[in-house]
């Protein structure tokens, strides 16, 4: 099962909305998979800003010795915005990669979950509403965002296990089905130098589009590859910085709906997803076709 | 008329009612309000009522029907009237993955679109679709009829049994065994009724009919040593 679900705003008036959008839609997709639940937020970009987003299992202890280090160490370079197991470290463009050596010496228990200029990625273990609370998604802005629920199959139900994944700046994926050619895959990615952190089929997608992208391919021309590549049931929604892909594969078992109107792209499992968006009576719905890519970007 | 609104009944409760031996005495007019993409909406009903669905519907709209009659003013999600025994259902909108699939009865017209594996493995039911279809329409189809207005995706009718396919447009391919067959005046008998159903005005002429070429499930002898 899992459910996934997708919001591409047209109009920018409804900004300031997109948390509370992706948390009615994401919520009503529970009883496809109440394991674990995650969200990806695509807010405006800072100039010259980078985000890092990252979870501690022991969050108490880590964030209130990383506040200060970060202190010590960057000066006032680097901003931590704390958010209960997660936190949100933003930095000068520059001195990300740094920081990012900075945080798996000083912190290697701390988990990256994203980075970027404008992407911030909270997931956990729990159902799509309890998480949207833990991090107050609701009250988040942004101009396009993918969510995830999950019914853990291949993996283990862990906060690493739930999607969204991001293996690359502001690019992540969210995954409903299964591929049968992920430790094959994996395998052939460590050889570009390409590394998951998880056993998870899907971080291999993810990780599959990163290295097609960081090779200088659009997003386009990686989906189309990949209905060469991957094999297995999906229906991928990919956020980047510019928008939302959407590719289900040549079997298309696992669904997918869209509705479009004036002012927003909504992309989820079901029509369910859809009911409280605004103006819903005026979209066109629709279901994307087998084997097909679509983008939809600012 | 007997209005039920989603938003104050459970579905429970009103699949409960739609069901039960006494729906006829106390209307056979019914009409839902607010189903808002819910699963398993007017299933399992066995009185011939009518029911009129004021929305979009989630899967397995009208699973199971028998003799009732239900019109759905929106769109239905996956397997629509799944294993429809008799009576009809009408989708104004589009309907999604196996629509009718394993219907052994009744009718299931689709004003709009079906996407794939529509009538897959239909024991009898009959499919009338004014739009398109997906890909593996009919796929193990076994008896009934279904005619499409538009085109037809890849691989229709793969290993289909005995039931008959009218396509209208273009068919993207067939699938295994399934072959264009002469249109018979039985054929066109059939097919003037079922678009007299639909209210569909379109000429009979303009369709095809594709079904089993029988190579497939009979058994051949010279096969034995695979065995």
């Amino acid at each position: 099962m899992c459910g996934i679900v997708g919001i591409f705003l047209k109009d920018k008036e409804l900004e300031s909305k997109l948390g509370a959008f992706l948390t009615q839609m994401l919520s009503t997709m529970s009883d496809r998979g109440p394991d674990s639940a995650g969200y990806a937020i695509y807010g405006r970009p800072k100039k010259h800003k980078k985000k890092i987003t990252v979870q501690s299992s022991s969050p108490k202890k880590d964030f209130s010795s990383l506040a200060k280090n970060l202190q010590d160490s960057f000066n006032e370079d680097a901003h931590i915005r704390c958010s209960y197991t997660h936190a949100v470290i933003s930095s000068k463009e520059d001195n990300c990669t740094k920081l990012k050596k900075w945080l798996s010496e000083v912190y290697p228990n701390l988990r990256i979950l994203s980075t970027g200029n404008s992407l911030e990625i909270y997931k956990e273990i729990g159902t799509a509403a309890a998480i949207s609370n833990m991090f107050d998604i609701a009250s988040k802005s942004g101009t396009h965002a993918i969510g995830h629920t999950r019914m853990a199959t291949e993996s283990f139900v862990t906060t690493l296990g739930a999607h969204p994944f991001s293996t690359a700046d502001d690019q992540c994926l969210v995954h409903n089905g299964s591929l049968s050619n992920h430790n094959t895959l994996r395998r052939q990615l460590s050889t570009y130098g390409v590394h998951c952190e998880t056993e998870n089929d899907s971080e291999v997608a993810e990780a599959y589009l990163s290295q097609k992208l960081g090779s200088g391919a659009n997003l386009g021309e990686a989906l189309q590859q990949a209905l060469q590549d991957l094999d297995g049931f999906y229906t991928f929604l990919i956020g980047t910085k510019s928008g939302i892909g959407l590719l289900r594969d040549p079997i298309a078992c696992k669904p997918a709906v869209v509705a479009e109107n004036e002012s927003y792209v909504a992309i989820g499992s079901e029509y369910k997803a859809f009911v409280g968006l605004p103006d819903l009576d005026k979209a066109t719905i629709w279901e994307p076709e087998p084997a097909t890519v679509y983008l939809w970007e600012h | 008329m007997e209005t039920i609104d989603l938003k104050k009944t459970t579905l429970r409760e009103l699949n409960k009612t739609l069901q039960s031996k006494g729906v006829m005495k106390i209307s056979s007019e019914w009409e839902i309000q607010n189903p808002d993409g819910c699963h398993a909406l007017a299933v399992g009903m066995s009185d011939p009522i009518n029911v009129i669905i004021k929305g979009s519907t989630g899967y397995y709209c009208g699973g199971m029907n028998k003799n009732a009659n239900i019109v759905v003013k929106g769109s239905v999600g996956p397997g629509v009237c799944e294993n429809i025994m008799s009576g009809s259902v009408t989708v104004e909108g589009d309907a999604s993955q196996y629509a009718g699939a394993t219907g052994n009865g009744g009718v299931l017209v689709i004003r709009g679109n079906a996407s794939s594996r529509c009538g897959i493995s239909m024991k009898g039911v009959d499919i009338i679709v004014e739009g398109n279809i997906g890909h593996m329409a009919a796929f193990m189809a076994q008896s009934g009829n279904l005619v499409v207005l538009g085109d037809a995706g890849e691989t229709l009718g793969d290993s289909i049994y005995e039931a008959r396919i009218f396509v209208r447009g273009q068919v993207q391919s067939l699938g295994a065994d399934c072959v264009e067959k002469e249109m018979r005046p039985e054929h066109k008998k059939i097919l003037q009724k079922l678009l007299r159903f639909a209210n569909a005005d379109v000429r009979i002429e303009d369709f095809r009919r594709f079904g089993s070429a029988r190579k497939l499930y009979h058994f051949k002898k010279k096969n034995i040593r695979g065995y």
